[in-house]
Parts: structure tokens; C-alpha cells; sequence
């Protein structure tokens, strides 16, 4: 690990200000990924700002029926949390089914939104990556490729984005508060992940100096939602595939529904086109499948993932059916 | 710079800690407390877990300044040479140990579990030392003192 300096701070705009003043910063939070990261000499930052102790960890209800979480809340205790529980089962869901207990005692609601898009070559300081030395190659691609994504990936870079939470804020239109000392401005979830293009080593749009603050949830949508996680052992695994999904049905036909896909993307992904394949179309296995076949329509496997498609569409219909 | 926490009850304090030393770092190398061990530095194996603030985590992963002025127990402030604690117990009378690499932070991570859970089912004790690898015996000799330890903690006894 480089030699970097340690500033702690104890509000948000010492915080703001730290990372303004000082060059190559980086905001440090539960440290499960950056440190991780500093030690492997992938993440180099000559500063790092210690914000696990900014007043942030709270969960609040807003008037309108929806919830602001604030960006320290360990992941733990968010999936603990009584409200988030009865009303969003699937951040719960989706927040147990990540990484090990002691992870989840560390890891913080904004550091998973900032953990890196990564594969294994990311990690292989002896491979090339685009994301880790722009423009060198991605060994993944023609390399071992089992893990990577099948939906929006490029001639640069095709790893999955690993969060678990962040498929189920995608599914409910979560709202990033970011602030900076410009301001304070919010970003929809879904819009916060970049993909990779030709820069896939900028992975969000969140600017150099500026934090996040909260993730903010609209009013749970109607009907049943769940998380589920497909990888090839039952605790403790990246995502093969996962599926996030509310659904409501009316008189047979679906009135309401939300769908993100982990494990497949670049990205969370928010599968928008079997949203609209399916809203108005009758509850049945036939209108799920269509509507999987919809979304993953464009899919691209590299030689070893092509798996990722078949088990996308078998995870979207298990889901569905199973809430219907 | 300087680093005061508390450690098993007891103040501690370290001086001239490099920024980039781990909690992990500071309890085996300054404060003289090799429990907790060192092994992936990834916060993969689990092998250094203790509790931070009541709450366990990977100490390899918790940068030594971020421990200031917070609580810090290790599997030496669990239970002593002369009255080990039940999840100590109850390792060694089911053979749980093997080569004993990953036991410290095992038995920190089942105290944890038995502490919320009184009577886990062997499939909560899965889930709960998933992030506490063993490479040499199976896990089904530390399932097994697990639930000796939680009978034991429920003042059971056991064969």
C-alpha cells in the first residue's frame, strides 16, 4: 500500500472541504472495497477522508409515504431496519443476500453505490484492463469470461456491477442525494452507474468533490416484490443472475410492475423494455417469458457466459410466476 | 499518529501508526494481542474478526484511525485461560480445531451468532460463519460446537 494521508471528518462540510482541498482525494466509509482495493495498488488516492462518523445513518419517513436513507447506514442495520422491512422487502432481501455478515457490519448505503464495477482481471495487476490502466486491453474479453455481463457491455470492458442493494433501488426508482460545495443535486438510481463505452474506468456521474448524502425511496409500488439470487453456492457469492421484482395483478392482467436484473449488467439493470412488455398483459408464464425474451432481445455473450441468458429468462419467469 | 481505543475494557493507546496500517496491524503488532489473525487481507476469510463497537467485522479491512475513541473486543477478551467462554468450550470438546488458523475469528463470529440467536438451526449457522473460512475440517465439527455452545449458553448440558 502507497503512503496517503488520513483526515477525519466530523461533518458534511468538513468533509466537502477536505475533499476540495486536498488533490487526489478519495472519501473513505466502511472500506470493504477501497481498502481492499489501496492494498491490492489499484486505488491510489494521496488522501483519504474518513466519513464513517458524518451524522447520515438514519432512516427517515417523508410525508409522501417514501423513506430517506441516510449514505452511512451500514448495510446491516439497513436490513434490519423495521420499515425498510415491512415495506421494502426487497432492499432486506437484497442487502442479506451480499457479501458475509462482518462485511455487511462495515459496508455503508453510498459505499455500495461507489463499490468498483470489477471482475477477477481487474484485480490481475499481470492482465490487461481498461478499467484499471486505460487503454491497455481487456483480458476478459477472449479470456475466462464465466462471470461477465451480457447486457450492456462493450469492446472495453464487460464486468458486471456487483451490488446486490443496488438492483433493488433500480427497481424503485431510488433518488441519489450527492452534494458538493456547489450544491446539492439528485440523481435517479437507474442513472448513476455509467456504462462502460470507450471510459469504462468512470463508472458513475458523480463528480470528483462530491458526496452522497442519501438514497431517497418513492412510496413502495403496489403488489408483492421480492429479491432473488441465483450463484453457484447459497451464501457468499457474486450474483449469477438476480431479479428484482414488484408486481401487481388485477383481474389476471398486470397492473403494476417493476423488474432489475444483477449479474447480467454492466450496470444495474432496469429491465424497462419487459416493464412495458408485460404492464396491461395478462399474468400468465407466457406473457413473463415474452417479456424476458423482451429485455434480454439484445443480449451478447462472450464464449463462456452465454449460460447468463437462458438462466436470466428461467429467473425472470420463476420470479413472476412465483408472486403471481 | 496516535490511536486510543479501547480494547477488551482497557485503554490503549499506539503511537507513530502508519496511516495504512489496519486495525488488524495495530492489535497484533503494537498492542502485542495476536488473537485475531492475519491471513487474506481481503476480508474474505473472516480470520480476523472482532467486535467493533458490539459489532463484528474484518479488522484487516478497518483503517487503524478510524478505531479512535471507539470499543474494540478481541478473542482474548472473550474468555480467560482459567474460564474460557461456552463457544471456547465447546470447540475444543467437539474438536472444531484443526491446524486452528481460522478458530479465533470463528469463535468470535459464533459468539456473535449465539448472542442474537440462542438456538440456531444448522442452516442460520451456515449462513452466519459464511464470511469465516476453514480450509482444513469440513465445518461440520464447528457446526457442531456451535450448538454445543448455544446449549451450553442456555445453561443446557450437553453429552
Amino acid at each position: 500500500m502507497r503512503t496517503f494521508s488520513y483526515v477525519r471528518a466530523d461533518d458534511v462540510d468538513a468533509a466537502l472541504r477536505a475533499i476540495t482541498d486536498e488533490p487526489n482525494a478519495k472519501f473513505l466509509g466502511g472500506g470493504t472495497n477501497l481498502v481492499d482495493l489501496m492494498r491490492e495498488d489499484i486505488e491510489r488516492p494521496d488522501t483519504v477522508v474518513d466519513i464513517t462518523r458524518l451524522p447520515l445513518a438514519e432512516v427517515e419517513e417523508l410525508p409522501d409515504g417514501g423513506v430517506r436513507i441516510g449514505a452511512l447506514l451500514r448495510n446491516s442495520h439497513l436490513a434490519a431496519h423495521p420499515v425498510i422491512r415491512s415495506r421494502y422487502p426487497m432492499v432486506a432481501q437484497a442487502v442479506l443476500s451480499g457479501a458475509s455478515g462482518q462485511l455487511r457490519n462495515m459496508a455503508t448505503v453510498g459505499g455500495n453505490l461507489m463499490q468498483r464495477t470489477r471482475c477477477l482481471y481487474f484485480y490481475d495487476d499481470a492482465a490487461a484492463c481498461n478499467k484499471r490502466e486505460p487503454g491497455s486491453g481487456c483480458a476478459a474479453i477472449g479470456g475466462f469470461s464465466r462471470s461477465h455481463a451480457v447486457l450492456g457491455a462493450s469492446a472495453s470492458c464487460a464486468a458486471t456491477h456487483p451490488s446486490d442493494l443496488c438492483v433493488a433501488l433500480a427497481a424503485l426508482d431510488a433518488i441519489v442525494e450527492l452534494r458538493s460545495s456547489r450544491g446539492t443535486r439528485r440523481v435517479p438510481l437507474v442513472d448513476f452507474h455509467r456504462m462502460p463505452g470507450d471510459t469504462p474506468e468512470i463508472e458513475t456521474v458523480l463528480a470528483d468533490d462530491e458526496l452522497i448524502t442519501a438514497v431517497e425511496l418513492p412510496p413502495p409500488p403496489s403488489g408483492v416484490s421480492r429479491y432473488r439470487k441465483v450463484r453457484d453456492r447459497a451464501s457468499y457469492a457474486f450474483a449469477l443472475v438476480s431479479v428484482a421484482a414488484a408486481l401487481d395483478v388485477q383481474d389476471g392482467v398486470v397492473s403494476s410492475i417493476r423488474l432489475a436484473l444483477g449479474g447480467v449488467g454492466t450496470k444495474p439493470w432496469r429491465a424497462y423494455q419487459a416493464e412495458r412488455a408485460l404492464l396491461g398483459a395478462p399474468a400468465t408464464e407466457e406473457s413473463f417469458r415474452a417479456a424476458a425474451r423482451a429485455e434480454l432481445a439484445d443480449a451478447v455473450s462472450l464464449p463462456h457466459n452465454e449460460f447468463k441468458i437462458r438462466l436470466a429468462e428461467s429467473t425472470i419467469v420463476a420470479v413472476l410466476r412465483g408472486m403471481s | 499518529m496516535r490511536v486510543k481505543f479501547t480494547v477488551n475494557g482497557e485503554e490503549r493507546t499506539a503511537d507513530d501508526v502508519w496511516e495504512g496500517e489496519s486495525l488488524l496491524y495495530v492489535l497484533r503488532e503494537r498492542l502485542g494481542l495476536p488473537g485475531a489473525k492475519n491471513a487474506c487481507e481481503q476480508g474474505e476469510c473472516g480470520s480476523c474478526t472482532v467486535y467493533l463497537d458490539d459489532t463484528p467485522v474484518c479488522a484487516c479491512l478497518v483503517a487503524a484511525g478510524q478505531v479512535q475513541d471507539r470499543e474494540v473486543r478481541t478473542v482474548e477478551g472473550l474468555g480467560s485461560e482459567e474460564e474460557l467462554d461456552p463457544v471456547q468450550q465447546a470447540f475444543i470438546e467437539r474438536g472444531a480445531v484443526q491446524c486452528g488458523f481460522c478458530t479465533p475469528g470463528l469463535i468470535v463470529a459464533a459468539h456473535d451468532l449465539i448472542r442474537r440467536n440462542p438456538c440456531p438451526k444448522d442452516a442460520e449457522i451456515r449462513e452466519a460463519l459464511a464470511g469465516n473460512l476453514c480450509r482444513c475440517t469440513g465445518y461440520e465439527k464447528i457446526i457442531d460446537a456451535v450448538h454445543t455452545a448455544a446449549a451450553h449458553s442456555r445453561g443446557e448440558a450437553t453429552s
